[in-house]
């Protein structure tokens, strides 16, 4: 029996690795939203002086990790490990900014769970005796997603009610086995649940149940329920996924007051993004400005963090397959008394 | 009395692909009514059925793509009348190729000397 190993799908971490630095880069709109003034950068356009924006995305990579190191006085190649993901083909943005970093990397592509899935990946390192200090970063940029899953801006096609809008902006964090900070305790693994939707405009709907999965599993892994959790947050479900995981949370009795979603949070209505913000950073940017400093502040005790990610590639969209799609849970707390 | 009755016909043609899009349960894309209306143009077309409306509304039935596939079914038609069957597939690129190249031609030009906002 693997010794950190509870239940089906669910890491303990009892050294308790802590988020000791977090940084977060986003674009103009998301400075306009809810959330702006928490934002450590907020560039004034979608192509940070850069030709292109899959450029532009890199910079913002970077500047989040550059950052969050600086925040801790660190260099680099203080680091162990570094992790990181974005949305691009062969995670263009985590490669070319690993490229400058000059540390160990590993690149993780989970869509746009790959915030939570880094976060697991590091406590597995740290808490495995591996590392003392590892960085994560994960990426999104509007533009360039929309020209890698569905159809370049530029061609100005008309994005269905379903649609939601991929965050610009990138977060980095800094997980350590000592120092101060938000600690990591544990991590649910999430199954890639596919239940046949094929929308690649509507990916709310195709994520739900796959939150739905590892958080029903979280549950019943650590004999934790939702009381246990101050809050209760997906990565990207948008509007409607959110309106569908409460659904499935009321069939089973659980009670959908302390859930909310990154998507939702990241953008006011007026913004008028449909159903609300996606992809990697949109989990990433919200957790690290606005989440853990809630944490920090003792307003949350403890939460549960979930990061959502469709698996689809354009490839498969265009061949008319379903969506896979996975979940990946990792709770935080507060060091607190 | 022209200039209303082309809003007219090309809104209605645009009103009919916008709830294609909104009413249907299927998942139509924009890709699939640009598809779609340039090949019903034709048809329509080849039928004797279009030519009424550009008539009737001038360039609210041209303008949009159905006004496409008219141009191509017409230009086909005009082919086998001057060169024989095989003009069939030379016509339809003749008679549309002034757009074709005007597109290009135009994307080129802002491509060079515009920059995407996004």
């Amino acid at each position: 029996m693997a010794q950190n190993k509870i239940g089906k799908q669910t890491l303990h971490f009892p050294s308790t690795p802590i988020i000791t630095s977090w940084a977060s880069v986003v674009g103009p709109m998301e400075g306009k939203g809810p959330l702006g003034e928490k934002y450590d950068l907020v560039l004034t356009d979608t192509l940070a002086g850069e030709k292109t924006w899959e450029k532009a995305e890199q910079k913002m990579m970077q500047f989040s990790i550059e950052l969050a190191l600086e925040k801790r006085n660190l260099l680099p190649k203080d680091l162990d490990f570094y992790l990181a993901g974005d949305l691009l083909n062969q995670i263009t943005c985590a490669n070319f900014t690993a490229r400058f970093l000059n540390t160990p990397f590993l690149g993780l592509y989970g869509a746009c769970s790959t915030f939570a899935e880094g976060l697991c990946m590091a406590g597995v390192l740290l808490e495995g005796g591996v590392a003392e200090k590892v960085g994560v970063s994960a990426s999104s940029h509007h533009d360039t997603a929309e020209k890698q899953f569905r159809t370049p801006t530029e061609l100005g096609d008309q994005r269905p009610m379903t649609a939601q809008w991929t965050v610009t902006g990138s977060a980095s964090i800094i997980i350590e086995k000592t120092g101060t900070g938000i600690i990591l305790t544990h991590a649910t693994i999430g199954k890639i649940i596919d239940l046949g939707n094929s929308n690649a405009q509507d990916l709310g709907s195709a994520m739900a149940p796959a939150a739905f999965d590892t958080l029903k599993t979280h549950f019943e892994d650590l004999g934790r329920n939702e009381n246990d959790y101050d809050l209760i947050v997906t990565g990207d479900l948008g509007l409607l996924g959110h309106g569908i995981l409460k659904e499935l949370l009321k069939e089973k009795g659980i009670s959908p007051d302390r859930f909310n979603d990154c998507g939702i949070m990241v953008y006011s209505p007026e913004q008028d993004t449909h159903c609300g913000g996606s992809g990697c950073g949109c989990s990433g940017v919200v957790l690290t400005a606005h989440l853990i400093e809630r944490l920090l502040s003792g307003y949350y005790h403890r939460i549960l963090f979930i990061g959502t990610g469709a698996l689809l590639s354009p490839l498969t969209s265009l061949q008319g397959e379903t969506i896979p799609c996975i979940a990946h849970a990792v709770v935080l707390e507060s060091r607190g008394e | 009395m022209m200039l209303l009755k082309a809003f007219i016909l090309g809104g209605l043609i645009c009103v009919i692909g916008q709830l294609l899009m909104d009413l249907t349960p299927f998942n139509i894309t924009p890709a699939h009514i640009l598809v779609g209306y340039v090949t019903t143009g034709a048809v329509l077309s080849g039928l004797g059925l279009y030519q009424p409306l550009v008539d009737w509304g001038g360039a609210g039935a041209t303008v949009p793509l159905s006004g496409f596939g008219h141009s191509l079914a017409q230009g086909a038609i005009e082919g086998v009348k001057s060169k024989g069957l095989l003009g069939a597939l030379g016509g339809g690129l003749q008679a549309t190729s002034i757009g074709v190249a005007v597109a290009i031609v135009f994307g080129l030009f802002f491509a060079t000397f515009a920059r995407p906002k996004g």
